[in-house]
């Protein structure tokens, strides 16, 4: 029989990472003083549920280590032993490791096995600590059967064995039939069985369902005492069951007994009629299994590779799928009565075309937005790292922290949701660090020694917000500006109110803490979070007020698939601008336009000076106004970077479906992707921070410029 | 064809005594805790329970408990899967009245070795 495990492994790792989700937030709930014992049953589970699945796939490495850990889970959860923080600490390192050797198996590769042997080591010296201590034995690796059986006597008598059995009354109420036990010693060898009736009660008060027999079983054959011991293994212990060789007795020693046959139709109550049969036949059970042998061996390959492909799979509620099924339905139907109208179409039935075109759009926006919330997960996916990290994080600190998860089930796209999470972390890491006080510090400002991060995410028009706010210190503007006047961020005279200056931490190459910690200093700055939350086309924003704490709120397009775009016109082509990429869009008047030196167009608006580019010169194509002063100005933003966008008219703005310029052409500069537009034209959706390089108004013309006087342009 | 009614709160391991059993070519239902399986032992005549010993909800020794209760389960075979170290487990599984063990882990070969012997 050769069923193919490997086509069970992609299942196990899933339900494995979800047990050891389960084991970490269940730890980092857990309140040591108080253990509950329903928190612990739940840990014991999902260990013992990785431990028996590893086990049966071959995952030793695993089966191993988590043993160890489940032997002192038990211990807890029958109250023989006393947990303590550092063991939660001992456990969730311990849940790092087996997710790591199951990341290792997942690609393919073997388990490192070093970190788990160093824990296991540690659980070894926990478990011999306790066990000195009290004297208990902690674990009984397996059972022997019991039965009294000298083991001098498990070698082979070469004849065959005498076996007495007398099962329990209950036997039969166990679902445990002597018949099967006889049929599988008839496997064995020859086998005699004679039924001893003296305990048989009589028939007035006999319970029907009770046993009361007792056997005497001559097994003749080359049969190992082992494989008889097997037979009996699940009632050996409430039996009374003696096995000699059969060279020692007699095979006519039971002669005094009356003898009863027991047939192989017989039923569960073989306590009825007496009759004079022996059991003789053999079922036909090797034949049997070996039918079953190749079942799977065909598919082996095939399923290899789902395995594989599955890794890329989201899971995706049926009520989802239910809710396609039925528009999909509705679609149909709609399809089928335009049909028919078509067949037999006469002026007078307009309005019913009219009608079901309307019918028809309804029903294919549905489609799409039901589509699209396929890609849709629970934020909680992001979320659920955060407390193990807030957990190990606040312990380097030392500082006190509570958690607050809040719109765990609002949903984003997939794709956003995995660019997302990096991000989050950065600034949850840097809100810990830099924004949450160390305990004494907090209550010498009169706040609770325990500091709070609040994680929130809610739908916001199209757009979700996630927010990270912490109670802390707030952010520091005087340091703030110190740091960046010292770095030629900003002139000493300028003035810049609150929430300028708190925008200036996402500026390139910012940080204030004074000593690089482990924790946020790793070069990695907030104007990376910026950008890549940009490329989500997305934005970052922070408010703080002193001594009560920052807000951090990022806004994301629910999904990359679909963008709101803004569409302009030059000369014949229309470009499609992401709505929240635009900042203002201006007629210009000659004397706001100036030139500088390097050839470089600029927009002179409420003392800023804005590059220009045009895109008529950009793409090279022709355009209805050349001049700056006769067309629209769209200011823009990508990459921190404020660009004048000349354009001759402003069409709709709509949304539109981003159809990648890459996979279905090759990419182009300042290009993002396309979409198709109502009337079926293409459209070329414009990548700011691209056409900012393309043009060449980079950061160093804008400041070029401001530095330099004006000129008049031409 | 006997119907098997296999109990895990293990997706894989739910699936891959599925597999095999009804590759054997078994009927079998399938039950996530010990609750499921009584209604669904309620539901349909099964010839043998195979149950998973820890699992959220009921666990096996209460499934095994309340299957006895049933008069059409008084006499019908019931395993519990268990691991190699939880030997008290076992004794609670028979004293409950369980018809006895396979031992965790076990392949395919092992199930259906074990099957055949309680199912003839």
């Amino acid at each position: 029989m050769s069923v193919d495990l490997s086509q069970f492994h992609q299942v196990f790792f899933e339900e494995s990472h979800e047990g050891l989700d389960v084991m970490e937030s269940a730890l980092l709930n857990m309140d040591v003083s108080q253990v509950d014992s329903e928190t612990i049953n739940e840990i014991f589970r999902a260990a013992h549920s990785i431990k028996g699945g590893s086990g049966t796939f071959g995952f030793s490495a695993i089966a191993e280590f988590t043993h160890v850990v489940e032997t002192l889970l038990d211990l807890i959860r029958s109250d023989q032993f006393e947990m303590q923080a550092e063991h939660i600490n001992l456990f969730l390192q311990s849940v790092d490791c087996i997710r790591t050797m199951i990341q290792e198996l997942e690609q393919g590769q073997a388990c490192d096995t070093r970190l788990a042997s160093e824990l296991k080591a540690k659980f070894t010296e926990v478990l011999e600590a306790k066990t000195s201590s009290s004297g208990k034995q902690t674990d009984s690796p397996s059972i022997s059967p019991e039965g009294g059986q000298p083991s001098s006597q498990t070698g082979n008598s070469g004849r065959g064995w005498h076996i007495y059995f007398k099962p329990s009354v209950d036997i039969l109420r166990t679902g445990n039939d002597p018949l099967r036990m006889f049929r599988e010693l008839s496997d064995l060898g020859d086998i005699n069985v004679t039924a001893l009736m003296a305990g048989l009660p009589a028939l007035s008060s006999l319970d029907s369902e009770g046993c009361f027999l007792a056997w005497e079983i001559s097994l003749s054959g080359d049969i190992q005492k082992a494989q008889i011991d097997e037979v009996f293994e699940w009632v050996v212990d409430e039996s009374d069951i003696r096995i000699t060789p059969l060279s020692d007795i007699s095979l006519k020693d039971g002669e005094k007994t009356e003898t009863v046959s027991v047939t192989e139709t017989g039923s569960a109550a073989p306590a009825l009629i007496p009759e004079e049969k022996a059991v003789s036949s053999k079922p036909d059970q090797k034949h049997a299994i070996a039918a079953t042998t190749p079942v799977a061996e065909q598919s082996q390959k095939s399923a290899r590779k789902e395995a594989k492909s599955e890794s890329a799979s989201i899971r995706v509620g049926t009520d989802k799928i239910d809710s396609l099924i039925n528009m999909v339905g509705e679609l149909v139907i709609t399809q089928s009565m335009l049909n028919e109208l078509g067949k037999n179409f006469e002026v007078s039935s307009i309005p019913k075309l009219l009608e079901g075109l309307a019918q028809l759009s309804l029903h294919t926006r549905e489609l799409q937005e039901n589509v699209m919330r396929i890609r849709m997960l629970p934020i909680s996916f992001a979320f659920s790292r955060f407390p193990r990290l807030v957990h190990d994080m606040s312990q380097t600190l030392n500082k006190k922290v509570e958690l607050v998860l809040l719109g765990e089930q609002t949903e984003l796209d997939k794709t956003v949701m995995e660019r997302i999470g990096d991000p989050l972390v950065h600034l949850v890491r840097n809100s810990l660090d830099h924004g949450l006080e160390l305990p004494d510090k907090r209550l010498a400002a009169g706040k609770p020694e325990t500091g709070k991060i609040t994680l929130n995410a809610f739908h916001q028009g199209g757009n979700i917000v996630i927010q990270i706010i912490d109670d802390g210190a707030g952010l520091n503007e005087e340091r703030i500006l110190k740091k960046a006047i010292e770095n030629g961020l900003v002139s000493p005279d300028e003035h810049l109110d609150p929430s300028q200056i708190h925008d200036l931490i996402f500026q390139p190459g910012f940080s204030t803490a004074e000593t690089v910690t482990d924790i946020s200093g790793r070069g990695v700055g907030m104007d990376v979070v910026r950008r890549n939350i940009q490329e989500l086309n997305g934005t970052v924003e922070v408010e703080s007020s002193p001594g009560k704490g920052s807000t951090f709120t990022i806004r994301l397009p629910l999904t990359l698939a679909i963008l709101d775009g803004q569409l302009i016109r030059v000369g014949k082509q229309v470009y499609i601008f992401p709505l929240v990429s635009i900042v203002e869009s201006i007629e210009s008047q000659e004397k706001m336009i100036h030139r500088v030196s390097g050839g470089c167009d600029v927009l002179r608006i409420r003392n800023e000076y804005i590059p220009i580019i045009r895109l008529w010169d950009v793409f090279n194509i022709d355009a209805d106004h050349k001049k700056v002063a006769d067309g629209l100005l769209v200011i823009v933003e990508g990459d921190n970077i404020k660009v004048a966008v000349l354009v001759d008219d402003l069409l709709a703005q709509q949304q539109v479906v981003i159809k990648s310029l890459q996979d279905n052409y090759k990419a182009v500069p300042g290009v993002s992707g396309a979409t198709i537009l109502g009337d079926g034209t293409v459209s070329l959706i414009l990548d700011i921070s691209g056409l900012i390089k393309l043009a060449g108004v980079g950061k160093e013309s804008y400041r070029k410029v401001s530095d330099s006087g004006d000129h008049q342009a031409a | 064809m006997a119907t098997i009614l296999a109990v895990d709160d293990s997706a894989s391991m739910r699936q891959m005594v599925a597999f095999t059993l009804k590759g054997a070519g078994f009927n079998v239902v399938e039950a996530s805790d010990g609750q499921q399986a009584l209604e669904k032992a309620k539901q349909s005549t099964v010839d043998l329970v195979l149950s998973d010993v820890n699992m959220p909800v009921m666990d096996g020794i209460e499934l095994v408990k309340n299957l006895r209760a049933l008069p059409e389960y008084k006499f019908t075979p019931i395993l519990m899967l268990t691991t190699e170290s939880a030997t008290d487990k076992k004794m609670q599984g028979k004293s409950a009245g369980a018809t006895g063990w396979l031992v965790k882990p076990f392949n395919p070969e092992q199930l259906l070795a074990t099957i055949r012997k309680v199912l003839p």
